[in-house]
């Protein structure tokens, strides 16, 4: 049962697809088969390019069970830059660096492993962009 | 007023952490308190408001279940699921029982039993009330939901925590007078403001507590309640409504669209206006929400939720009392049975408790992070 839920997930998770309306052109993440805007149902998919900023967080202390191992943790709302807003963990950053406004990038990574059925789960989370200095 | 619905019979069963009794023993003490307060022990419909009883104790079916264990005979009884907003979505669903005509008599009993699992089970499972696929997922409980929207609302309209904080205190004001209550005691700001950080900026005291409880409430028309009593409690407005499942895809994540969609419906179909309600239950599951609920059901402008509150408005002798029986703070939240709860505690608060002297009041029960909101006006009717 939980094979395929996640399997068929893959695209949206590692690659961070959503979706386009072909009538009025909004866009979501999830994808949606019928638009929020218009009600049309013609739509197709849309790469969306993994960058945002925060405009909320918060630091979780007391995880469903799933993710017990993974303490601690932060999660966020980010709003990409194409403008849907996404759900995700915040890594590579310390709970007390997050500000709302951040700017932050996707990267793919272990979301959960200690699940019923021991299925290590990957899909993407974000961390703040760092501008690395060339030599 | 011939089609008027009224509530003739409440049963609100003791709420706490209940390891000795089952989810059937706790609905069938509620329905049968609820057949003693209404002088009737017979119904013709039964609508059982409920969220998790598969995942937290491994039963479905729950409608039949109760019917034949509370000795309801073969009526027709279904379950209602909204999330934390079951039990005022099955109590809509029975007052359109009464409302159609189609029955003469409906029990509406709301039920959880939540400490048969550990508590980070329960919080998996509240998680399904989210999107399990791009909210859960990721390791959002539902406490890191409403920190997410409740820190979008202190940056946008520059609200203090302990502007939030207030609310659980004034819920618990009312819990030493609520005999069904979990937690019969006031608490102090500091107390809220100190306690451990769940998901900041929610402290385990802004939350409403996990627990077992069951309530029931007998519906029927006016006519046939006046045959009971001189002041029939009257349902003079109901309204439900839905919003996006994810706080992600809201237009604006710190207003309750359901909300105010549920409150305009029923206060159209009750003829009044915000002005006009007396009392309050409002669904008191984060800090955050009370604020929102006040704001969006229109007692307060956006940004404003905590003015009232800060005022002392909220309490018994102020503008808007809310949560006389403690609220789903301290009377406690056992998630498919708290719509009926309020009702009932609202029930109890029209007749006359001693306390207020209200002639309309409403309840409001929210859904998930208020992808559902119910909205129902209640007022005497003598």
């Amino acid at each position: 049962m939980d094979v395929p839920r996640h399997w068929r997930e893959q695209v949206r998770r590692y690659r961070l697809v959503g979706s386009k309306c072909k009538d009025c052109e909004k866009l979501s993440f999830p994808y949606r088969t019928v638009c929020p805007k218009c009600r049309s149902r013609n739509y197709e998919d849309y790469q969306l390019i993994g960058r945002g900023k925060i405009i909320s967080f918060t630091n979780i202390n007391s995880p469903p069970k799933e993710h017990k191992y993974n303490l601690p943790f932060a999660v966020a709302l980010i709003e990409l830059m194409e403008g849907p807003v996404i759900t995700a963990q915040i890594t590579d950053a310390r709970a007390e660096e997050l500000e709302i406004g951040m700017e932050v990038e996707m990267v793919t990574r272990k979301i959960m492993e200690y699940n019923d059925d021991g299925i290590i789960c990957y899909g993407y989370k974000f961390r703040p962009i760092v501008e690395y200095a060339h030599p | 007023m011939d089609d008027n619905v009224a509530v003739i019979g409440v049963g609100l069963g003791k709420v706490g952490e209940h390891w000795e009794k089952s989810l059937r023993d706790l609905a069938i003490e509620s329905i049968w308190m609820a057949f003693e307060d209404s002088g009737i022990d017979k119904v013709d419909a039964l609508y059982v408001g409920n969220m998790s009883s598969g995942p937290f104790v491994e039963q479905e079916h729950i409608g039949a279940l109760i019917a034949d264990f509370a000795g309801l005979g073969p009526i027709p009884a279904v379950k209602v699921e909204a999330a934390c907003g079951s039990g005022g979505a099955a109590f809509i669903e029975g007052y359109m029982g009464v409302k159609s005509g189609m029955y003469d008599y409906v029990l509406v009993t709301g039920v959880e039993k939540m400490t048969d699992v550990l508590p980070s089970k329960t919080t998996s499972i509240l998680a399904n009330a989210s999107d399990r696929d791009y909210e859960a997922f990721h390791g959002v409980s539902f406490v890191a939901l409403n920190a997410l929207v409740m820190r979008r609302y202190m940056h946008e309209f520059k609200v203090k925590r302990e502007d939030l904080s207030i609310f659980p205190v004034i819920s618990h004001k009312n819990a030493p007078f609520s005999k069904h209550a979990m937690y019969r005691k006031e608490i102090s700001l500091e107390a809220v403001m100190n306690s451990p950080i769940i998901a900041d900026p929610l402290s385990l005291m802004d939350c409403a507590p996990i627990c077992d409880g069951a309530a029931s409430v007998i519906l029927c028309s006016e006519k046939k309640a006046r045959e009971f009593t001189d002041t029939p409690i009257i349902v003079s407005g109901v309204g439900l409504a839905t919003d996006t499942l994810g706080v992600h895809d809201r237009k604006h994540m710190t207003t309750l669209s359901a909300a105010v969609e549920a409150s305009k419906k029923a206060y159209k179909m009750a003829g009044v206006t915000p002005k006009d309600i007396n009392i309050a239950e409002i669904h008191d599951a984060f800090s955050i929400m009370s604020a929102l609920s006040i704001e969006d059901m229109g007692f307060a402008k956006k940004g404003q939720g905590t003015k009232m509150a800060l005022e002392g408005q909220h309490y018994i002798g102020g503008d808007l009392p809310i949560n006389l029986y403690g609220g789903l703070k301290a009377r406690g939240h056992p998630v498919g049975a708290t719509g009926v709860y309020q009702i009932g505690e609202l029930v109890y608060s029209l007749r006359g408790d001693g306390r207020v002297d209200a002639e309309r009041g409403l309840a409001e029960n929210i859904g998930g992070s208020g992808a559902t909101v119910s909205v129902c006006v209640l007022e005497r009717g003598d």
